[in-house]
């Protein structure tokens, strides 16, 4: 028999029981369905964390206080107290350090922030003019800390847009209006432009003081956070972390590099560890959605049995009148399979609808990879033949005159 | 017009085993059947008649003997190879009709052909050519659910004939029809005979087994009456068109 004949032979059995049919392809929908679905919001959420990273700059070195770990675990933020703003004057000013041309020392913390009637929790960053250059800040109004405010511990504030809808309302201009930090009055100078994100990369949700304000009058300490380097261009991201490097090690007398009390990674480092996290998150989601296709699978592979039971008299018939072993288990997989592909079919569309609802709910950018649907489609025309294929070889190994027989 | 033989067998045997119970359903039996022959095997239930069938149209293998069909032995073949056999030599017509369900009369007739790898086209005119002989040329549309017993077993009988068979093998092809409706049933095989097509048909009715030109007796297992050259009764052709 030619293949569309089998095809539209297979297609008229399946419409008979249209019920029955239906619900087959059901389960197949909605495994294929949310394999879609969470295989592209996991990329998606790959996708912003790592635009939001390299948005950070991508020649951008970290120091931080605490133990090298292997790759780039972060060590509990703030944890350390081995770094000091010497440090960080050295690496500007050492002739050893020769692939760095921007230093930003900073010290950053939580802490409540009130107008006269609002109050928002907010991350309070100590920074010096070089932040902006290193972390590519730029104002929608007003100006960043300068070096005066640095040096003359001066109380102003440049605040995200975050912060501005928090305290001030959407929309309004609120430089040269005062907010209270820790009971201390500091004036707004300027308004950061919205870098967008959310959780521990919010760029909007942050207060910028100057750095010496902060450790001094706020949060009462003579050390710093963190360092923020830029080196000279992304090629020398390795050379500067090696004479960064020994420059610490140098000045905190330490001979052993595995004894380090501070650690330096880019963002590179970053981008890896969080796609590596947001990686098995996806991995973990699709083999929950996998394991629903296989009930999808199983499901088919139930009524193609009782189909098989069901026409064992129309078997036998055909096998009588002269259907070969393959003839029978061809017939059989068609119709698994044509179950299968179009539940893989529609599984796909609601699929790509859910990942297109959901994308839009949690503001994430909305993306269906190709390869993605291209493997939906071979998996559900597998799971056919893979489930079809015992049901469709018990109704090849009948015998035909017991299958006449059969009432 | 004794000419060329269709079916020879010489000491068929079958015999069933249940876990530790053995029922022997054929012993010992030898005959055989020329082209152009209308043959009827007449028996009570349990004579052995549906084994004898079932082993004459390659459906079931005998336990010892020799079955040789249009002169190909059938003997220990496999599965596919007795299909094969069953396709291209015997033309299947059931008590029960059989035919697809929800499946037109022309589908139906297209089945065999279709698993004898002839083109689409050639079917179709062929399937249409044989329900015309059988008078259904005006119901070739018809789903199996549409047609009366009678009509069914007509489409069943141009689906036997739409591969041109040796033979053509009927097992109580007059059982579930009216007797109306059977006495032209049987025209029909009486004129395909006429034509020269070779009829073997198990009964248990004498009325029926009377239109075949030669009845074989069969009980426990055995040929007990062989009548050859009896005289057989016709029913008037009525014109198929």
């Amino acid at each position: 028999m030619e293949p569309t004949e089998l095809i539209s032979e297979a297609l008229g059995t399946l419409t008979v029981n249209k019920m029955r049919t239906g619900l087959a392809i059901l389960g197949i929908v909605i495994g294929i369905g949310s394999v879609i679905a969470l295989v592209s919001l996991g990329q998606a959420t790959q996708q912003t964390i790592s635009s939001q990273i390299e948005s950070l700059g991508a020649n951008l070195l970290t120091v931080e206080p605490g133990a090298q770990r292997s790759g780039a675990v972060r060590g509990a933020f703030g944890g350390g107290t081995t770094l000091t703003l010497d440090d960080a004057n050295a690496i500007s000013t050492s002739p050893q350090v020769t692939t760095v041309q921007n230093v930003s020392p900073e010290v950053q913390r939580r802490a409540q922030v009130t107008t006269g009637s609002n109050n928002t929790n907010t991350e309070i960053v100590g920074a010096t003019p070089a932040y902006l250059i290193v972390h590519k800040i730029t104002l929608s109004s007003g100006s960043f800390i300068s070096q005066r405010d640095v040096k003359g511990i001066t109380k102003v504030a440049v605040i995200g847009p975050q912060v501005v809808s928090d305290l001030f309302g959407e929309g309004t201009d609120p430089v040269g209006q005062d907010i209270r930090i820790n009971g201390k009055t500091f004036t707004i100078i300027g308004v950061t432009v919205s870098k967008g994100g959310t959780g521990f990369l919010n760029r909007d949700d942050i207060v910028y003081i100057p750095l010496t304000t902060a450790m001094k009058e706020i949060f009462g300490i003579n050390y710093l956070n963190s360092i923020a380097l830029e080196a000279k261009s992304p090629d020398v991201m390795t050379q500067a972390q090696n004479q960064v490097g020994y420059l610490l090690l140098a000045r905190h007398k330490l001979g052993d590099p595995t004894q380090a009390d501070f650690s330096i990674f880019s963002q590179q480092d970053i981008l890896n560890t969080a796609s590596a996290t947001t990686g098995t998150f996806t991995t973990l989601l699709s083999g929950i959605a996998a394991i629903s296709l296989l009930v999808g699978g199983i499901g088919i592979m139930n009524i193609m049995l009782v189909t098989v039971t069901e026409r064992t008299r129309e078997i036998g018939l055909r096998k009588a009148l002269g259907a070969k072993k393959q003839t029978i288990t061809l017939q059989f997989l068609t119709e698994s399979i044509i179950l299968t592909f179009s539940g893989g079919v529609i599984g796909v569309g609601v699929g790509i609808i859910a990942s297109y609802i959901i994308s839009n709910l949690i503001s994430s950018p909305f993306a269906v990879s190709l390869s993605s649907i291209a493997l939906a489609f071979i998996v559900s025309a597998g799971i056919g033949i893979l489930f079809g294929w015992y049901p469709a070889k018990r109704a090849a190994n009948l015998q035909p005159i017991e299958a006449l027989r059969y009432e | 017009m004794k000419s060329r033989p269709i079916i020879e067998t010489s000491h068929l045997s079958k015999i069933y085993k249940n876990d530790s119970v053995e029922t022997v359903a054929l012993v010992d039996v030898t005959f055989g059947i020329n082209e152009g022959e209308f043959v009827a095997i007449m028996g009570p239930s349990g004579s052995g008649k549906s084994t004898l069938m079932h082993i004459l149209g390659a459906l079931d293998l005998p336990t010892s003997g020799t079955y040789i069909l249009d002169g190909e032995n059938v003997e220990k073949l496999t599965d596919d190879e007795l299909a094969d056999i069953r396709n291209r030599k015997i033309g299947f017509v059931f008590q029960a009709y059989n035919l697809l369900p929800r499946t037109s009369a022309l589908k139906n007739v297209m089945l065999p052909m279709a698993y004898a790898g002839v083109p689409k086209e050639e079917r179709r005119d062929k399937a249409d050519k044989f329900l015309k002989m059988v008078g259904l040329g005006d119901r070739i549309n018809h789903t199996s659910n549409q047609l009366s017993g009678g009509q069914q077993q007509r489409v069943a009988i141009a689906r036997a004939l739409s591969l041109n068979p040796a033979i053509l093998l009927a097992d109580e092809p007059t059982g579930n029809i009216a007797t109306t409706q059977a006495e032209e049933i049987m025209a029909i095989f009486q004129q395909l005979n006429d034509q020269g097509h070779t009829i073997v048909m198990i009964t248990h009715e004498p009325d029926i087994a009377e239109h075949a030109k030669r009845i074989i007796h069969i009980r426990d297992g055995k040929i007990v009456k062989d009548s050859d050259g009896h005289k057989q009764k016709l029913v008037s052709h009525k014109s198929t068109s």
